[in-house]
């Protein structure tokens, strides 16, 4: 049985779970998109302090698609999903937590 | 996925997710670093005095478009097409060699015309620290990608039986994307918000 795992270890059958071409070129532009609503954005001063959770939302928003449509795990095994909101979950709250530490909130 | 393992999964995938929410730790620590540093110390040069948002806006749309060739690479693989696979490969480490081309131009013009090196103030050691990794990152991604290239054209080793190769490589190549993403806003686009700042 361990000759046969070694064998399939290399080789995941994937053709048929992931996007098409089309579907990839269509993320790339929404990407795009985005990344212009974030410059253009950076330049409305009226917006104040608005500003910090408009770019939070639309930096989300792009980090969100290139997990789920690049880097397939919206059509992955859930444990790849859950290894990895638990890391990026614990990153957040390091930050979060550096920067009360240092002042930022109070 | 038919893999006979314990988890049902493929382990080396599996691996390849842990080791990038460890990565997710690491780069954690230097932003986190980075904010709560940036405004102490020497205040000049600082954030405002010298990033130029249009440039690294290029820069980033140059890396989201290399992830984009590195999906239709993996794309190609798995049909077989391994003429459309070269090309998109090469595509994908020339991009990524364009974003490392902006980073040097930045961080020279940052040393050599605004005074800026990791010496000069806490804002210097932070961002060269966090910038620097990642650009670290993206050097290596590029090298993987080569060889993995090399091993295609002169080894013919590069199939779509041998997918998942070419698989973790992108999924490392598409994490440093999404760090770049996470790096553009909170650096650069906040970073020259004068509002975003301990109090």
């Amino acid at each position: 049985m361990s000759a046969d795992i070694k064998k399939h270890s290399n080789h995941i059958d994937e053709s048929h779970s992931h996007p098409e071409p089309l579907t990839y070129f269509k993320v790339a532009m929404a990407l795009i998109f985005l990344t212009a609503l974030e410059v253009m954005v950076f330049y409305f001063e009226w917006l104040g302090y608005g500003i910090i959770p408009v770019l939070a939302f639309l930096s989300i928003g792009k980090f969100a698609i290139v997990v789920m449509y690049y880097m397939h795990l919206k059509f992955d095994s859930k444990l790849f999903t859950y290894v990895f909101l638990a890391a990026l979950m614990l990153a957040t709250v390091v930050i979060l937590w550096l920067m009360a530490l240092f002042g930022w909130f109070f | 996925m038919s893999d006979e393992t314990t988890t049902g999964l493929n382990h080396r995938k599996l691996l390849m997710w842990v080791f990038l929410g460890s990565d997710c730790m690491f780069f954690a620590s230097l932003i986190g670093t980075y904010l709560i540093y940036k405004g102490s110390g020497v205040p000049h040069p600082g954030p405002v005095d010298v990033f130029d948002i249009p440039t690294t806006s290029v820069s980033t749309f140059v890396l989201l478009m290399s992830s984009m060739s590195m999906v239709f690479a993996y794309a190609y693989l798995v049909r077989d097409n391994i003429k459309a696979f070269r090309i998109w490969m090469i595509s994908t480490m020339i991009m990524g060699a364009t974003f490392l081309g902006f980073q040097v131009f930045e961080f020279s013009e940052f040393y050599f015309h605004h005074d800026l090196s990791p010496q000069t103030n806490l804002f210097g050691t932070t961002f060269y620290a966090l910038t620097g990794t990642h650009g670290l990152h993206v050097t290596v991604g590029v090298i993987w990608l080569g060889i993995i290239f090399y091993s295609s054209l002169f080894r013919n080793t590069v199939t779509s039986k041998t997918n998942l190769d070419l698989d973790l490589a992108a999924l490392y190549w598409h994490f440093v994307d999404i760090v770049w993403i996470v790096i553009f806003a909170v650096v650069y686009l906040f970073g020259t918000f004068t509002g975003f700042s301990a109090s």
